[in-house]
């Protein structure tokens, strides 16, 4: 597939700002700015409090339970999370072909390859279900986590992984709900180029989570 | 709101050349895709190698892994690098309001010094 991808930064029927550009592209980027600042806040807060929690579970160390003896592993699951942020950087290449199905629409598709390069439906849809599987692991590994004793209360590392990974967590879900509302308008009545820019904001949204999945996996789960 | 078409209302705005953009081809998002798989592939293996986690090089090979990951799906992904730049700025500007910030408060608490003398 060597084919460029045509992408039209200003579609029919919006609103333009004095450079020719959509409001609502660089009302997005404004918003995915502002974003960045409310997650490196949170970052910060981990960062600053990382090593400081006077009890366990501890995230890379084990503990022992002075008052019962009992002794706590390392709580940070590697390679359930490895999975999760492998699916999250998948997601990412299927948006990207979701977005490239719609802005291709109209071209023609010639061989199975094209086809199915060119069905918006089902890119929109293993996007959506890769970010509901990463939804599925972080379930699983809070759940894990409060099996184990290690609750937003319990000590500084609770309360600030939770808190980070769970505004994260938030943003996922509110990406797959507005994926999910896509799908639906393309199975009601098809997306076209013409629509382009709401699947291309939808897609900042998207890679703007992935990116920041991919700053705290490394800071919160690899450092030591 | 005028009554010019939206197509010519466009032009009228946009500068030359800002309105159609020549975006990666389908083989190019399958290759970053991949690149973005081995980066994390080596980050966590990195991660079980004893000797290196307790080297000095181990948290800035995994900054410098984790910073690349960011700018590829940034530059190719998110189009930053085709699209116009102000999206550039908008992006960037607070991005490094919020890293100077990040670095300010690690040195205020402790967590990075300077050796001085």
């Amino acid at each position: 597939m060597t084919a460029s991808v045509a992408h039209t930064s200003a579609p029919t029927h919006h609103h333009y700002t004095t450079l020719g550009l959509d409001s609502r592209k660089v009302a997005i980027w404004a918003f995915i700015g502002s974003e960045c600042m409310l997650f490196v806040s949170l970052i910060s807060t981990y960062l600053i409090y990382k090593g400081r929690s006077v009890i366990g579970p501890f995230p890379h160390e084990t503990w022992t339970d002075p008052s019962t003896g009992q002794v706590l592993k390392p709580i940070l699951n590697i390679p359930v999370t490895s999975a999760s942020t492998f699916v999250l950087l998948m997601s990412s290449l299927f948006m990207v072909l979701a977005l490239a199905a719609v802005q291709n629409k109209e071209l023609p598709k010639r061989t199975r390859g094209e086809r199915i390069l060119g069905n918006s439906r089902l890119w929109l849809f293993m996007t959506a279900l890769a970010g509901t599987t990463f939804l599925g692991f972080q379930a699983f590994e809070f759940t894990s986590f409060v099996h184990e004793g290690l609750s937003i209360r319990r000590n500084l590392f609770g309360s600030t992984f939770f808190t980070l990974t769970g505004f994260h967590g938030a943003h996922v879900t509110a990406g797959v709900l507005w994926l999910v509302t896509l799908l639906a308008i393309d199975y009601r009545r098809g997306l076209g180029s013409r629509d382009s820019l709401l699947v291309d904001i939808c897609a900042l949204y998207w890679h703007f989570v992935d990116v920041v999945w991919i700053v705290i996996f490394t800071l919160v789960y690899l450092l030591k | 709101m005028t009554n010019v078409p939206d197509s010519a209302e466009a032009a009228l705005h946009a500068p030359t050349g800002e309105v159609e953009h020549s975006h990666p081809t389908w083989s190019t998002y399958w290759k970053v895709a991949v690149i973005l798989t081995l980066i994390t592939v080596a980050e966590v293996w990195a991660y079980y190698i004893p000797s290196f986690v307790a080297s000095r090089g181990f948290v800035p090979t995994l900054l410098i892994l984790s910073a690349l990951k960011f700018t590829i799906v940034v530059m190719f992904y998110m189009h930053l690098k085709y699209d116009h730049r102000l999206f550039r700025v908008l992006f960037t500007g607070p991005l490094l309001i919020a890293g100077l910030t990040l670095l300010a408060l690690m040195f205020l608490f402790g967590h990075l010094y300077l050796k001085v003398m």
